[in-house]
């Protein structure tokens, strides 16, 4: 009978956590301006620069080592067996 | 109850959270129109790969994008694997996938559908993406889920035909932190299902009455396997028009495979047209419960595998990468078009699989071959072009 008063206090840390998410919602802004994120926009910023040559680097690495995902690309189908 | 009740109250934290985040979105603009072209080579280990792969992709309306692409591996095979119980092969495996990706206002939909198909190996996956910004567009999340199907047969055995299940579930953040830096998580479970070993690997076993002491027998492995993997990025502005970033990955699975990846990387910039690149990344992984570079008898477990992939690894990897632009006039139907070259190497060294095709030192047990390692130098030469 120990879960169930696990989850009895999950279930008031989400009560408790609830009213402080709403507040912050009201209260933290967007800080950095859309006139500010020049930089951002550059090639030397972006993780997407080269999806086929970065597709076929997962692939390399998906057929010759154990671990896969996460690599923020859809993912599947390789036939890597 | 109780739990309905915390799953409940949990959902209705995240729609508050979601809708109050919402209410400051901004739009969110559909993947650039663009074509690529690539040819790429694999070679190590004994190992030979290359061919073309394409993508083009190009918006229907201000709403809907629409993308195909097309991959060719040449495979020659005379691998450790391969030499060590067979003779050494070639093969061709052809990808084509299609998609469409749909803007509503901040979200993104994206959903794709990709074949794979070799002699012996055919896969099928369906792709479902979604991708949301909000909190001024300084913050996506992203989620997807990936459904594949997979059907292998065995060159020599006509008979033998097995299949394989496939559903990838993911969940991504991506939030800027100030107007030079950017950090994200990306979150996948993987769930496979069927016949999940290689049918041309064998494990290997100790055999009095074989000559060199050890005979070979078809890999037996789980038909279920659970993975999880989370990784973290981060990437840095810096003033020169350079940047530097980094990520890190933390792998784990039912087979008891634990594994890390981490990545440095530093971009530069050179007068307008010019971009270098040069990474390094580290991997590492413990060996699945079921891998032994040599068992006892046949037949010792109800799982046993000699893969070298499912052994206790590292490997490291050093890229460099070139990429010049050309820009085109304001009135051309082409905007720009990229010239780039992609090189790597990367070192495999392995913990517990042997190099079979040396011999024991004199005098040395059956099984005491030295370690394997290799390494194999990755090129990418490609010509990309946005319109």
């Amino acid at each position: 009978m120990s879960k169930p008063v696990l989850f009895k206090q999950r279930k008031y840390i989400l009560f408790v956590l609830l009213p402080f998410l709403v507040a912050c919602q009201g209260t933290i802004k967007p800080w950095v301006k859309p006139y500010e994120r020049n930089n951002l926009t550059l090639p030397v910023m972006d993780w997407a620069l080269d999806p086929v040559a970065d597709n076929y680097m997962h692939h390399v690495y998906q057929a010759r080592e154990g671990a896969q995902g996460a690599e923020g690309t859809s993912g599947g189908g390789c036939g890597c067996n | 109850m109780v739990v309905t009740n915390t799953k409940l109250v949990g959902l209705l934290v995240l729609i508050a959270i979601f809708v109050e985040l919402t209410q400051q979105s901004h739009a969110a603009v559909l993947p650039k129109d663009r074509s690529d072209v690539m040819y790429h080579s694999y070679q190590g280990g004994g190992m030979s790969i290359d061919g073309p792969s394409i993508l083009i992709r190009k918006k229907i309306n201000n709403k809907i994008s629409a993308s195909f692409s097309h991959y060719v591996d040449m495979v020659s095979s005379a691998s450790v694997d391969v030499l060590a119980t067979a003779s050494a092969y070639k093969e061709e495996r052809s990808e084509q996938s299609v998609g469409l990706n749909y803007l509503q206002d901040s979200t993104l939909i994206s959903a794709s559908v990709s074949q794979s198909s070799e002699n012996d190996y055919e896969a099928k996956s369906f792709n479902f993406d979604l991708s949301h910004e909000f909190f001024g567009s300084l913050t996506t999340l992203t989620m997807g889920v990936s459904k594949g199907n997979d059907e292998i047969t065995k060159n020599g055995n006509d008979t033998f035909f097995e299949q394989a299940e496939r559903v990838n579930y993911r969940l991504g953040l991506n939030q800027i932190l100030t107007k030079n830096f950017t950090m994200g998580v990306n979150l996948e479970a993987i769930n496979n299902q069927g016949y999940l070993n290689n049918p041309y690997r064998s494990y290997r076993y100790l055999d009095g009455a074989a000559a060199s002491g050890y005979s070979y027998a078809t890999e037996v492995y789980p038909n279920t396997r659970t993975s999880n993997a989370g990784a973290l990025r981060a990437r840095y502005f810096l003033p020169y028009n350079a940047a530097i970033y980094a990520s890190a990955r933390l792998f784990a699975d039912t087979w008891g495979i634990k594994a890390n990846t981490y990545t440095v990387g530093y971009s530069q910039s050179i007068a307008d047209n010019w971009l270098v690149d040069f990474h390094v990344r580290f991997y590492a992984q413990d060996q699945a419960d079921f891998y032994q570079d040599m068992f006892a008898r046949k037949d010792q477990y109800n799982f046993m595998a000699r893969d070298k992939e499912m052994s206790t690894f590292n490997d490291v990897t050093i890229g460099i990468k070139g990429r010049y632009v050309f820009k085109f006039a304001h009135t051309s139907w082409a905007k720009a078009s990229s010239v780039n070259l992609s090189v790597d190497h990367i070192q495999f060294d392995y913990d517990n699989f042997n190099n079979v095709l040396n011999q024991p030192e004199s005098g040395g047990a059956v099984g005491s071959e030295s370690l394997y390692g290799f390494s194999a130098t990755v090129v990418r030469f490609y010509v990309s072009l946005w319109y």
